[in-house]
């Protein structure tokens, strides 16, 4: 009985370390904290996607393929990255599975684990975003949006709205800085700013 | 708590405008700032503060996210709520504020490093639950120009309307369609009022975009709908600047139609900042009065 009880406190953690690592499956469950399996592929979240003719895989597609393990497909695919999160898939599910909270961990997973992505541009955007706060602690609207083109090309796409924009006084042309930019700095010793 | 307006005191609360309404949407804010003085709301802007962290921090740095977001609420004083207008950056300020609480180590480390306690226990809320809570009387008291005739489609923006961790958050379904109903203002609930704006792929891929703003906007007209009300700052310039269609139905900020309501009369000037033109609601109200 006593020998039961008397495991030092540190066992289970050494034992943990030492065994095989979890799952993909047990891994996107545990940091999404979405129970998954309860999926019966009623397709619900496919049906109301509005962005799912823009999608590779349909969002119970992306599922399934997690279910089963296949971690470079689902990691490598473009849907995780033309879902913006608006919920619309979760507020459907009739199992009450939070789908936009596991695309956000897809994408997270994708990111650290450094994969090729499925929709590089989105990330080039991400990145030119967080450049633009790094400066500044505030989002520059039109100097991301050029730092965007220059990475991606295609500046004569959408030259006439960012036209109407200006006119209408709607971008900025110099940026709104914070007065305390030592915090913003240090904020950006980051995983992200490291692993650059 | 010594001046009054229209026989109410005044209340005080933190705001955070956030990017959008610091920039691209200057027009909701200015009308906000008039409707809540109206109203006997100060709202009283965040020394120094900085971007939420938005998706794109949420996206690429867990850690950077949460900072970036409690370094705002390391600015709020303790003894007022935080109001935020931006359906986005009220989500990210309320889930570093969660995350904080469940993490005390990560709070002291940060406490530390700046110096100055986090405010974690304070309330983090929308305008529109200010208005709900203590705003309806106000608002009537305060009302100068009818809204009779409008018809109009609330268009509250995925983040107001189906909160991320859907259970534990409030809704505000209704809210808006009461508010201005109340004003005299007709909702439309009949047209694509739930359909996500499509988010940052407007910037990045608006050919995906184009299309499904096209078909809320016609959803709107073909209900009959004067213009569309939008809760949320992002939602109001996809809807504006992505519509390819000959449909012109004029988008107007939540805090537009409240400031109108309270009788503002220098819409103008933010008028002119619209691309689509919202002058004709004007000449509708004019003529219905």
């Amino acid at each position: 009985m006593s020998a039961l009880t008397l495991q030092p406190a540190s066992a289970p953690a050494a034992i943990a370390a030492a065994g095989p690592r979890p799952s993909f499956l047990e891994e996107v469950r545990e940091r999404s904290g979405t129970e998954f399996s309860l999926c019966y592929q009623c397709q619900a979240c496919a049906n109301g996607c509005p962005f799912v003719s823009a999608m590779d895989y349909r969002p119970n597609q992306v599922l399934r393929l997690v279910q089963f393990g296949m971690r470079e497909e689902v990691l490598q695919c473009k849907t995780i990255w033309v879902c913006v999160g608006c919920h619309t898939c979760s507020s459907q599910c009739p199992m009450a599975i939070d789908l936009a909270a596991l695309m956000d961990t897809l994408r997270l997973l994708a990111v650290e684990q450094g994969v090729p992505v499925g929709k590089p541009n989105i990330i080039d955007f991400h990145e030119e975003v967080l450049r633009s706060l790094e400066k500044y602690g505030r989002a520059h609207k039109l100097g991301i949006m050029l730092g965007y083109k220059r990475q991606t090309g295609g500046w004569l796409q959408d030259l006439d709205v960012g036209l109407k924009m200006l006119a209408k006084r709607k971008l900025e042309l110099f940026p709104s800085r914070v007065k305390a930019g030592g915090e913003i700095a240090d904020l950006f010793r980051c995983y992200w700013r490291e692993s650059r | 708590m010594n001046k009054r307006q229209n026989g109410y005191p005044e209340m005080d609360f933190s705001y955070f405008p956030g990017c959008s309404l610091a920039t691209t949407a200057a027009e909701s804010n200015q009308s906000l700032m008039q409707a809540a003085q109206a109203m006997g709301f100060n709202l009283l802007e965040l020394p120094d503060w900085n971007c939420c962290g938005s998706s794109s921090a949420q996206t690429m740095c867990r850690n950077l996210s949460l900072g970036m977001a409690a370094r705002n609420l390391s600015l709020a004083p303790p003894d007022r709520p935080l109001v935020a207008m931006c359906p986005r950056c009220l989500h990210y300020l309320r889930s570093a504020q969660k995350c904080l609480q469940q993490a005390p180590l990560t709070r002291r480390e940060l406490e530390e490093r700046w110096g100055r306690p986090i405010n974690v226990e304070g309330e983090v809320i929308h305008f529109m639950e200010v208005l709900v809570r203590h705003g309806l009387d106000r608002l009537q008291a305060g009302a100068r120009r009818s809204l009779k005739g409008l018809r109009f489609v609330p268009y509250y923006g995925c983040t107001l309307f189906r909160p991320p961790r859907l259970k534990n958050e409030s809704y505000f379904e209704g809210e808006m369609e009461n508010i201005l109903a109340s004003l005299g203002a007709e909702p439309i609930t009949h047209a694509l009022m739930y359909r996500c704006c499509g988010s940052f792929l407007s910037a990045t891929d608006p050919e995906i975009v184009t299309p499904l703003v096209n078909e809320i906007i016609d959803s709107a007209a073909a209900a009959g709908a004067d213009c569309l009300v939008t809760a949320c700052a992002m939602c109001q310039l996809n809807l504006e600047i992505r519509r390819t269609g000959k449909t012109r139905i004029p988008v107007l900020h939540f805090s537009e139609t409240l400031a109108l309501a309270l009788g503002a009369d220098d819409y103008e000037k933010w008028f002119v900042r619209h691309i689509v033109d919202p002058r004709p609601i004007i000449t509708k109200l004019v003529q219905a009065a």
